[in-house]
């Protein structure tokens, strides 16, 4: 088997061994990440000097008999919404089309220290707001399974390169779904972690009380070693929380014997039947594995969608506001005075979907209507923060598809923003609720499309998803991957 | 017609910390452009703020000062607007939960007093600095001042006269001073003000229609910037015309407003809850050791000055307007000086001086235990007034103990009525036309004589003495 | 609610956006689906709810006032589009 199939312990463990080098290692995978950005498009940026000097630098303290942890040595990439200090960071903008940032993010900086291999920047949504990864001023990326299919958004280039074998694991950010979307169309494994746990320092902000830093790769446990690394508190991060975090290394038990799973039958409501068929079949089979299984009913998840698209464009358009052609990024070639630079360098540097967003966003804080949607929408906040904790009060996992459907074609619904919205209906809640959640692959469907399982549990309780993730890898095959 | 102006301020003070309010960049005026920056306070995309505590304190510090309630539920929110002074185009403020609400400043005027309600203070980040005459085709930005702290306090309208606009400011920065939180250095910037002024007919209860001066850097052009707005809106309504809500700029240099923009122009600020940010909770324990931290306040001290020492009101409020002037005047009569002559010398050569010197109290040379013991010198008899205004002049230069001063240059007043005479026989014998006239009724020849006579003992004389033997001596003629 | 042009040109002046007809027509009529699509929202009841700006309940995060190094200015500046003597540049502002 080539070693790009292997999984990111897998080939830890060999470069541990030292079967083979990290350097070896590196240049292998910057070859396939190159590869992979020609065939799908999921790289914006290859970082080959990086690598290798980051490999050449393990290899020389693993020679030295340093225990650098159990990824060092591995290749990964960043989504390109995650800052990294003298590298390319686009946010796939025309906006951000030369930025190098002068500094790291929290999560860039606490993979190199943990000897983990940059070789590049993955391709997304510009400024993570999609759900096919068809906006991307650096081309549309491509679904591994099927080219013709999207992969997912917004953190589209980072699955698919995983799903490519184009790196062991990535960092995705999920504001609405944007890691356990593309994990799913992709096949991959993504979980998205309580609002808090990930350092969102040199994230750079799509909405911030809904962004969140995590990984995406090939199964639960290579999940779980990335988050003993990124899930860490950061002073830099007001919004990161100060607590203890388990050993999610350590949570990786086969066994979910009276696990009890709430699946709510709202979010089968349009959902396709290769999608229900193949999220009943692994519910079955957790329950075969001694998990307790019952419908539940979360009406609130009605709201969740309109809440989650008020306040995210309310906060974009915020966030959104410092890309003015002043301080970095692209500015207007030609203007009469400074708010006509304003003007043009915003109209010319930002895509269609971005300028929808900040148009509505804008709208929704304005004079006049700020009570009618933002604060209605924060109130809705409040709701469904209130409903997941009565689930919560009753069962460990909530359960549900990721998507009303397997991945579909390119160029399907870009021209409907409201057809595309609502396809975020199972996964905006975890985050107007700050919860954890994880997509799973658990079945192929329709065009032999992969299809995800996603898990959602209490605040702070990733281990129990990783586990759940886990053992139900144990005895499945769909994360195989290609 | 007889009009009666409205008048209300909105101060922001930039706020003492050592470090901005959202990041560790030094709070330091001046040094070198863009050099007091990090990516935080440039607003680089994935940057995140985190609240210096001090600032919060701080802010409740000022509340507590000026009679406020302190809100325990806090939030910070975004501003929304575009300049290029704003890197992220927001300012992180408070919008509906200010820190500190419903407070309020006593002053006098003409020696009545007024209470003014300060509506409100609030936390925010300052912008940095654009600067237009540096090239001819661009304007280029200084982001040092970017996230520097600032309270704004926001005033009730209820000042009706410049002369109340220019007490409400003097007390205000008084006790920012006092409480430390703000240096009030106006040349550095580190106090603007926001006036609104409306005018209405005298006994008419509704407001007029008020204009809005933005960001007036100085004290001086915030009292010419009301009496110009007052005379604007007055001409307007005489000649039966309609004031318009607007914002205008004080231009101090011309000394007029001008419109910046109207109503219909405002800005929507679209403010929401800053979510990089968490609710700020305060504990009664926190506002309770606050407030035990807070000094004596220059009013409550100035009415003490006037009950305890039996000052005049002009010296107290003189002396106590600097907290550092108030607390060396105290140590001048904890060392035993009396407190008319402690406040005669401070606010006498001693703030003379130290005006020609550039000078603040801070940076005397010489203690307050020193000027006791000159005082002491004088009320002893040691030194006259006179050779006292010497020995000030020395202590400034040396900082030498007064009695070693008086030792070196001589200045000890000679008592010794023999010794006196002798000068004054001298004086006699050169000045015969002098008595010449005393003798033929002419009425001044004593002062005249004994300012000779002081003359001749360099000042050193006792001048009652002097003045006694004189005009025993001249009796006897 | 229907979003009407001159809503979608005032908020496009808001953004700092340029709209040209052909793109107002459209802007007016997506807007107009998304918000009538975000107005389900009106028909929960959320009488005394209190709006949530934060998924996880932490309040009170403050850093020490203690100084750190700043960037040096290269590193500020070193993506501006345009930059002279030291500082950012833009057009001449017009007070």
């Amino acid at each position: 088997m080539s070693i790009e199939k292997l999984t990111a312990l897998e080939i830890a463990a060999k470069i541990k061994n030292k079967e083979i080098s990290a350097t070896e290692v590196a240049k292998h995978m910057v070859s396939q990440a190159v590869k992979t950005k020609e065939e799908t498009g999921a790289y914006i940026t290859v970082t080959e000097d990086v690598a290798i000097e980051q490999a050449k630098a393990v290899d020389e303290k693993i020679a030295n008999g340093a225990d650098l942890g159990p990824l060092a040595g591995v290749p990964f990439a960043i989504k390109d919404n995650i800052c990294t200090k003298d590298i390319l960071t686009t946010c796939g903008s025309k906006m951000l089309y030369n930025f190098e940032p002068p500094y790291d993010a929290f999560v860039t900086k606490r993979l190199a220290d943990s000897g983990c291999v940059l070789i590049g920047k993955t391709n997304m949504d510009e400024f993570a707001m999609g759900s096919s990864n068809e906006t991307s001023y650096f081309g549309e990326v491509k679904n591994p399974h099927n080219h013709d299919c999207v992969p997912g958004g917004s953190s589209g280039g980072s699955a698919a390169a995983v799903a490519a074998n184009g790196a062991y694991f990535t960092l995705g950010s999920d504001t609405g779904g944007s890691i356990r979307l593309p994990a799913s169309f992709c096949g991959v494994t993504g979980i998205k972690p309580t609002y808090g746990m990930v350092s969102r320092f040199g994230l750079v902000a799509f909405a911030s009380s809904l962004d969140q830093i995590g990984p995406i790769a090939k199964d639960a446990a290579d999940c779980a070693a990335v988050m003993n690394i990124i899930s860490a508190y950061d002073n830099m991060d007001s919004t990161c929380l100060d607590i203890e975090r388990p050993d999610y290394m350590k949570s990786l038990e086969n066994n979910i014997k009276g696990l009890k799973i709430a699946v709510p039958k709202e979010y089968f409501n349009g959902a396709d039947e290769d999608v229900k068929t193949a999220i009943n079949a692994s519910l079955k089979q957790l329950e075969e594995m001694g998990a307790i299984v019952e419908e539940v009913s979360l009406p609130v998840t009605d709201y969740a969608l309109a809440a989650y698209y008020i306040i995210s464009s309310a906060e974009a358009s915020s966030n959104l506001a410092r890309y003015d052609g002043v301080k970095y990024g692209y500015r207007a070639e030609n203007f009469d005075n400074l708010s006509d630079m304003y003007f043009k360098t915003r109209c010319e540097g930002f895509g269609d979907e971005v300028k929808r967003r900040i148009m509505l966003g804008t709208y929704a804080l304005s004079s006049g209507y700020y009570d009618a949607y933002y604060k209605k929408a924060q109130q809705v906040r409040s709701l469904i923060k209130d409903a997941f904790t009565n689930i919560f009060a009753k069962y460990d996992v909530i359960a549900s598809p990721v998507y009303p459907t397997v991945a579909f074609k390119r160029g399907e619904k870009t021209s409907d923003p409201v057809k595309m919205y609502t396809g975020d209906i199972c996964t905006v809640s975890a985050n107007i609720a700050g919860i954890p959640g994880i997509s799973v692959p658990c079945g192929f469907g329709k065009d032999n499309m992969p299809i995800g399982l996603q898990l959602m549990a209490n605040a702070f309780k990733e281990d129990v998803l990783l586990k759940t993730a886990f053992a139900y890898q144990q005895v499945t095959d769909f994360h195989k991957g290609i | 017609m007889n009009y009666e102006a409205v008048i209300g301020i909105e101060v922001h003070a930039e706020l003492s910390t050592d470090t901005k309010i959202y990041c560790s960049c030094a709070n330091k005026f001046g040094g070198e452009i863009n050099t007091h920056c990090c990516p935080v306070c440039t607003g680089m995309p994935g940057t995140l703020p985190v609240l210096n505590g001090k600032v919060v304190d701080y802010a409740i510090k000022a509340g507590l000062a000026m009679n406020c309630d302190i809100n325990k539920n806090s939030k910070q929110d975004r501003k929304n607007y575009f300049y290029p002074d704003l890197p992220k185009a927001y300012q992180i403020s408070q919008f509906d939960l200010p820190l500190c609400k419903d407070g309020y400043i006593d002053i006098t005027v003409d020696g009545e007093k007024k209470r003014i309600g300060v509506t409100r203070i609030h936390i925010e980040e300052d912008a940095g600095k654009l600067m237009h005459d540096v090239t001819p085709d661009s304007s280029l930005i200084d982001y040092n001042r970017c996230g520097v702290p600032l309270i704004e306090i926001v005033s009730e309208p209820d000042m009706r006269s410049a002369k109340e606009a220019e007490e409400y400011l003097n007390t205000l920065k008084a006790i920012l001073q006092y409480i430390n939180v703000s240096d009030c250095k106006m040349q550095e910037g580190s106090l603007r003000c926001d006036v609104n002024v409306s005018v209405r007919p005298v006994g008419q209860k509704e407001y007029g229609v008020r204009s809005e001066m933005k960001n007036v850097s100085t004290f001086s052009g915030v009292l010419r910037g009301i009496d110009y707005e007052i005379n604007r809106h007055i001409e307007i309504l005489e000649a039966g015309g309609v004031v318009e809500q607007e914002t205008r700029r004080w231009d101090d240099g011309k000394g007029i407003s001008v419109s910046l923009r109207s109503k219909e122009d405002a800005h929507d600020y679209r403010y929401f809850p800053e979510p990089d940010l968490m609710p700020i909770i305060i504990a009664d324990e926190k506002i309770e050791k606050l407030k035990n931290e807070l000094p004596e306040l220059p009013h409550i001290k100035r009415d003490r000055y006037m009950e305890q020492y039996g000052l005049p009101e002009y010296d107290a409020t003189q002396l106590t307007t600097l907290k550092a002037t108030a607390d060396f005047f105290e140590l001048v009569i904890a060392a035993g000086a009396s407190p008319k002559a402690a406040s005669n010398w401070i606010m006498g050569d001693i703030w003379r001086i130290m005006n020609e010197k550039y000078m603040l109290i801070e940076d005397l040379p010489f203690s307050a235990k020193q000027l006791a013991d000159m005082i002491a010198l004088i009320d002893s008899g040691t030194i006259s007034n006179t050779a006292a205004k010497q020995v000030i002049e020395n202590m400034f230069e040396t900082a030498k103990d007064p009695a070693v001063i008086i030792e070196d240059l001589g200045l000890k007043q000679v008592n010794d009525e023999s010794e006196i005479l002798s000068i004054i026989d001298t004086v006699i014998e050169q000045n015969p036309k002098s008595i010449e006239d005393f003798k033929g009724g002419k009425g001044n020849v004593a002062g005249f004589l004994i300012g000779q006579v002081m003359r001749m003992s360099k000042g050193k004389a006792n001048p009652q003495t002097v003045n006694k033997l004189i005009n025993e001596k001249l009796a006897k003629l | 609610m229907k979003i009407t042009e001159k809503e979608v040109e005032y908020v496009a002046k808001l953004a700092r956006l340029y709209v040209s007809d052909e793109e107002k027509e459209k802007l007016t009529k997506d807007m107009s689906a998304i918000i009538e699509f975000a107005d389900t929202l009106s028909k929960i009841d959320t009488d005394g709810v209190a709006p949530a700006a934060h998924a996880i309940p932490v309040q009170n995060v403050f850093r020490e006032d203690v100084v750190k190094d700043s960037y040096k200015r290269d590193d500020i500046l070193k993506n501006a589009p345009e930059k002279e003597a030291g500082c950012f540049s833009v057009p001449k502002v017009v007070e």
